[in-house]
C-alpha cells in the first residue's frame, strides 16, 4: 500500500468537502442541535413542567413498562433526575448513532458519486495507485471524518449534558460505561455501515444528491433501534451495545467486500 | 528516436454493441511526436485509456514502455502524464492545492514538489493566482492548470488530448512550443489526440488517423499529403500578353489539368491531378514560347488528407 497516496486522496476528499456547503451544512447542524440544543432542553425540562403547573407522573408509567436493568439504573434518583438520565443518558444513545451515519454516509457520497459527477474522477484514475489504494483511500476520508465528529460531538454532548443538569444532579453522571463502549466499539462499526451503504449506490447512482437520497434508507436500522428503545423493547447496556456493535462490523464486512469487489477502474469510468 | 516505447497489436475494445477500438496496430517511437487523428467518437480517448491500463481491451494486446499496462498499470501510470479531455480539476482548490495533491499521487519528494509546483506555476503564467480557487478560472487557465499537473512527474510519456482547446492563440502558441520543446530536447514522447490538423501539421513526426476506431492512414504529414492528396492547386503569373495562350495551354491537358483555369489579379489559376504535372505543364508552357514570371503549389496540408480519407471512409460505410 502506497500510504503517501492514500493520505494525499485523503487529504483532497477532507479539503473538498469542508468546501461544499452543501455537504457541511448537515453535518454541522444536527450534531450541534443533538449535542448542544438537546442536552440544555432536557436539563430545562423540569423547570418547564413546575412552571406549567404539570408532573411527571406519567414518566413512572413509563418507566414501569421499561426493562428491569434500566429500571434498576433509575432506581433512587428524584423525579427530575430520573427525567435527564432517562433522556439523556438512554434515550439518545441511539440517536447518537445516526451522527456517524449520517456523516459516513454524505461524505461517501460527495466522494464516490460526487467526483464522478464533477468529473475529476478520470485525472484520479491515471494516477499510479492501484484500485485497493483508491478504494481505501475513499473510504478512509469518510470514516475518519465521521468518527471525528462523532468524537468530538460525544465531548461536547458530555460537556453540555454535565453542565446543564448540574442543578438536577450535582455530580458528573455522563458519560457511563453503556456510552463509552458505544462510542468506542459501534460509532466506528456504524460509519463503515453508512460507507458500506454508500460504496454500493454510488456504483450505480450518477450524482451525490441521487446517491445520498438512495442511501438515506440506511438510517432506517437506526430509527429502528430508537422505536425499540423507546418502546421499552429493547434497552442499551453494554451487553446489549458490544453485540450491537458486533453484528454491525460482520454486517460491514460483507457490504465492503462486496463494494470492493466492484469497485474497478475500468467499471468506474464505464459505468 | 526509433525505439519503439507504444507497441499496440490487434487491440480490440468493444462496449456492448459498440466498437471504440477496432484492430488497431501501431508502433510510437521514442522520443517523436506522435498525432492521434480523428473525429469525436473515433475511438482516441478509448485508446488513451486502454494504453494505461484504465480500462481492459476485449482482444488484442500492447505494450507501453516495455510494460503490459493490464499488469503493470500502477508502474506505467507512475511514467506517464495525461491530459484529459476535461480538465477534470477540483473546482473547489486552489491551483496549488490541486498540484500538490497529485505531487504526492505520483511521489515526487516533497522539497523537489515545492520547487517543481513553482516552476510549473510560472511557466504556465499562473503563479500569481495559485491561492486561489480553480472555479474562479477562464477554460484556458483551467486548461494550462490541467497540463501542468500532467508534467508535474516528468514523464517520459504523454498523453495530451487537445492541448490548445480553449486556449487563445497566444497561449496555444505557447503551449505548442512547449510540447515542441519537451520532445525535441528533453527526449519526451508525445500521444497528441487532437481535431486540429494544422496544429498537427506544425508538430507532429508522424500521425495516425482513426474512423469509428480503426485505424485508416499511418505515416508522417508528408508521406499522408504525397498518398492521398490527388489535388494540387497551382497559380501562375504570366507574361500579360499571353494569358489567353496560356490559358489555351492549360485546356488542352485534361488529363491532369482538372476543371477549368480561372484568372484572377492577374494570374493563373489551374488545379492538377498531382505534383508530377507539374514540369510536364511548365515544359508545354515554355514550348510554346509563354514567359512565365512565377509558379507556385500550395502545400497539400492533412486537413486535405483527413478529408479525403474522411470521404473514403464515409463512402465505405
Amino acid at each position: 500500500m502506497n500510504w503517501c497516496a492514500i493520505f494525499a486522496i485523503v487529504r483532497k476528499d477532507l479539503k473538498v468537502v469542508s468546501q461544499n456547503k452543501g455537504v457541511l451544512l448537515p453535518i454541522t447542524i444536527i450534531p450541534l442541535v443533538l449535542f448542544v440544543v438537546l442536552p440544555w432542553l432536557t436539563a430545562l425540562a423540569p423547570a418547564l413542567v413546575n412552571i406549567a403547573g404539570v408532573s411527571f407522573s406519567q414518566l413512572d408509567e413509563l418507566i414501569a413498562r421499561m426493562p428491569a436493568g434500566l429500571q434498576q439504573e433509575l432506581s433512587g434518583l428524584n423525579i427530575n433526575q430520573k427525567v435527564i438520565v432517562f433522556f439523556l443518558v438512554y434515550m439518545l444513545a441511539p440517536m447518537f448513532l445516526v451522527i456517524p451515519l449520517m456523516v459516513a454516509s454524505v461524505i461517501a457520497a460527495d466522494s464516490f458519486a460526487g467526483e464522478k459527477e464533477r468529473k475529476t474522477l478520470e485525472a484520479l484514475l491515471y494516477t499510479p495507485t492501484t484500485d485497493r489504494e483508491l478504494f481505501f483511500a475513499k473510504l478512509l476520508s469518510a470514516w475518519l471524518a465521521a468518527i471525528a465528529v462523532a468524537f468530538v460531538g460525544f465531548v461536547l454532548y458530555a460537556v453540555m449534558a454535565n453542565s446543564a443538569a448540574w442543578s438536577v444532579m450535582h455530580h458528573i453522571f455522563f458519560p457511563n460505561f453503556m456510552w463509552v463502549a458505544l462510542v468506542i466499539w459501534v460509532v466506528p462499526a456504524v460509519a463503515g455501515l453508512g460507507l458500506g451503504v454508500m460504496v454500493l449506490v454510488s456504483a450505480r447512482a450518477q450524482g451525490f444528491q441521487a446517491a445520498y437520497q438512495l442511501g438515506s434508507v440506511v438510517v432506517v436500522p437506526v430509527l429502528l433501534l430508537v422505536f425499540g428503545q423507546v418502546s421499552g423493547v429493547m434497552y442499551f447496556d453494554v451487553g446489549v451495545v458490544l453485540i450491537l456493535g458486533l453484528a454491525i462490523w460482520l454486517l460491514n464486512g460483507l457490504l465492503l467486500w462486496l463494494g470492493g469487489r466492484s469497485f474497478r477502474r475500468s467499471r468506474l469510468l464505464t459505468s | 528516436m526509433n525505439t519503439p516505447v507504444i507497441i499496440i497489436n490487434q487491440l480490440t475494445r468493444r462496449f456492448k454493441e459498440t466498437t471504440a477500438v477496432d484492430n488497431l496496430s501501431l508502433e510510437v517511437r521514442s522520443g517523436e511526436i506522435f498525432g492521434f487523428l480523428g473525429h469525436n467518437g473515433a475511438g482516441k480517448t478509448t485508446t488513451v485509456r486502454l494504453l494505461n491500463g484504465v480500462i481492459e481491451p476485449t482482444s488484442g494486446s500492447m505494450s507501453m514502455l516495455g510494460l503490459n499496462p493490464q499488469v503493470d498499470g500502477p508502474e506505467l501510470r507512475a511514467r506517464t502524464g495525461v491530459l484529459t479531455e476535461t480538465p477534470s480539476l477540483d473546482e473547489r482548490l486552489t491551483a496549488w492545492d490541486n498540484l500538490s495533491i497529485y505531487a504526492d499521487l505520483y511521489g515526487v519528494p516533497k522539497t523537489a514538489a515545492r520547487m517543481r509546483l513553482q516552476e510549473l506555476l510560472s511557466e504556465f503564467e499562473l503563479t500569481d493566482r495559485a491561492q486561489e480557487r480553480v472555479s474562479g478560472y477562464s477554460k484556458g487557465m483551467k486548461q494550462k492548470l490541467a497540463l501542468a499537473r500532467a508534467l508535474l512527474h516528468k514523464p517520459e510519456l504523454l498523453f495530451l488530448d487537445e492541448p490548445t482547446s480553449g486556449l487563445d492563440p497566444l497561449a496555444a502558441r505557447h503551449v505548442n512550443d512547449l510540447i515542441e520543446r519537451l520532445a525535441r530536447r528533453e527526449g519526451c514522447t508525445v500521444f497528441l489526440c487532437t481535431h486540429n490538423l494544422v496544429e498537427a501539421q506544425r508538430l507532429c513526426d508522424r500521425v495516425a488517423v482513426l474512423e469509428h476506431g480503426r485505424l485508416v492512414a499511418l505515416g508522417t504529414p508528408t508521406e499522408l499529403t504525397r498518398q492521398y492528396v490527388r489535388r494540387l492547386e497551382v497559380d501562375m503569373e504570366v507574361c500579360e500578353e499571353q494569358v489567353e495562350v496560356a490559358m489555351g495551354i492549360l485546356r488542352s491537358f485534361p488529363g491532369f489539368v482538372l476543371g477549368e483555369p480561372t484568372q484572377t489579379k492577374g494570374a493563373l489559376v489551374v488545379t492538377l491531378n498531382n505534383r508530377e504535372s507539374i514540369p510536364d505543364l511548365m515544359s508545354s508552357l515554355v514550348r510554346n514560347h509563354v514567359r512565365v514570371y512565377r509558379i507556385s503549389a500550395q502545400d497539400a496540408n492533412l486537413e486535405q488528407v483527413y478529408f479525403t480519407l474522411h470521404g473514403e471512409t464515409e463512402g465505405v460505410q
